[in-house]
């Protein structure tokens, strides 16, 4: 057992925890934050992708120790005084969901990749989405939510260096 | 899924990590974890103490010198991939890296981490192989050709810590992987470098093990082009049958990503 300490969508937390416990679970089971989901738990499906210090991971191939001292962001983190984060914005206006169950990581793996990469086209926003599976392979209009999205952030870039 | 309990310590210098290392017979580093955690999972590893090797500063560097690009074992798989300085010396390095896994692992797996293991079909060992590089360690630097010993296996001994690797700059290489398209590791991936010594190519993902292939080497030597192997091939009784595919379509996969890997280097 170990004492964790951490801030999670900006706040501390400290919490004691097995050595072994991941992440994800961490997150979910301990903290009650069951937006980051489980999907394959073989770092295969990208449902638990959170932010680490900025950087997109996989929480289900992270032990929560790990990330002692880390910035963590999730899902819930990312809406701003009831206000939708732009790319949680981008999803519900281009129907960027199905079922739903992926879309967590979805955004969160997004959210990355915005911030990575300017100029995002089509093409690359799949290649980018490699490690996020969609069962009911609506990729279609989540490419587009990206795309989208993307452009908002470029657009607002440009408007405030102007 | 729930690995086996084990103990966590977090080394800060190499010296603590090597000394919590000879402190437990069972005791296992851990890098960027995309492979071990995963395995730990499985319960097809259980080691009693984890030591964590990724907060050690002087593990993760890219440094850019006269012949050759020297990568830090703790430097990330994305790190390697956005590389300037990698891009413009060895820019088929930089996209290996950049093929590996996903984002979300490349921002994770490390390469000290990815060599040490020797997964028959990580990416990583090909370059390495390929390049001639130079693997260094705590306690000596083993040449690329004596470090990858079989499935899984290396010329590490046990509490020896890989600490960075030497790729010296070629005239020219190129990667091509067919990645099995479930889990997107290599079914075949290879690395062909031409240097002024020759050309070297390395094939992962076929075999057990990383390995070259000389009739490839001594073709291209004559002839810098994918014709020039069209026509060989490995020996298929060699190489590794699953559900995935059987030995001989490996075989001719090597032939094809070889071609591939050439005329990339070509357009480099």
């Amino acid at each position: 057992m170990s004492v964790v300490s951490l801030t999670v969508n900006g706040k501390e937390v400290a919490q004691e925890t097995e050595d072994r416990t991941l992440l994800v679970y961490f997150l979910r089971e301990q903290l009650g934050l069951t937006g980051t989901h489980i999907g394959c738990d073989t770092s295969q499906c990208g449902a638990c992708v959170v932010h680490v210090d900025g950087r997109a991971v996989k929480s289900c191939t992270m032990f929560a120790v790990q990330a002692a001292g880390s910035e963590v962001t999730t899902i819930e983190g990312l809406a701003k005084d009831g206000k939708l984060h732009p790319v949680q914005e981008a999803f519900r206006e281009n129907h960027g969901l199905q079922c739903g169950f992926c879309t967590p990581g979805m955004i969160m793996t997004a959210v990355d990749m915005i911030r990575r990469i300017p100029n995002l086209d089509r093409a690359t926003i799949r290649a980018e989405l490699e490690g996020n599976i969609c069962r009911c392979t609506g990729y279609h209009n989540i490419v587009s939510a990206i795309e989208d999205a993307a452009k908002r952030a470029a657009g607002d870039a440009e408007g405030k260096a102007a | 899924m729930i690995p086996y309990p084990f103990t966590y310590h977090r080394a800060t210098s190499l010296a603590q990590a090597q000394a919590l290392l000879g402190g437990s017979a069972d005791a296992k580093l851990l890098a960027g974890g995309q492979t071990l955690i995963a395995a730990m999972k499985m319960r097809l590893a259980q080691p009693s103490d984890l030591i964590d090797i990724s907060a050690i500063k002087e593990l993760s560097f890219i440094r850019a010198e006269k012949d050759a690009i020297v990568v830090g074992a703790g430097t990330k798989h994305f790190e390697v991939a956005t590389s300037d300085a990698v891009t413009r010396a060895i820019p088929a390095l930089a996209e290996l890296a950049g093929s590996i896994g996903d984002p979300a692992v490349r921002h994770k797996g490390t390469l000290g981490g990815s060599l040490a293991n020797n997964d028959p079909a990580a990416d990583y060992p090909a370059a390495v192989l390929a390049l001639g590089a130079s693997v260094k360690t705590t306690k000596q630097t083993i040449a690329a050709d004596d470090f990858f010993t079989g499935m899984f296996a290396t010329a590490l001994d046990d509490g020896e810590i890989v600490t960075g690797v030497s790729f010296p700059v070629p005239e020219r290489a190129g990667y091509a992987k067919f990645p099995n398209p479930a889990s997107r590791y290599a079914m075949v991936g290879v690395f062909v470098a031409k240097t002024k010594d020759g050309v070297r190519v390395a094939v992962t993902g076929a075999g057990p093990c990383v390995f070259r292939v000389p009739e490839m080497e001594a073709a291209l030597a004559k002839s810098f082009t994918s014709e020039a192997i069209a026509g060989l091939a490995v020996d298929p009784s060699d190489l590794n049958s699953d559900i995935h595919g059987s030995s001989e379509y490996r075989a001719h996969l090597v032939t094809v990503m070889a071609g591939r890997a050439v005329a990339a280097a070509s357009h480099g």
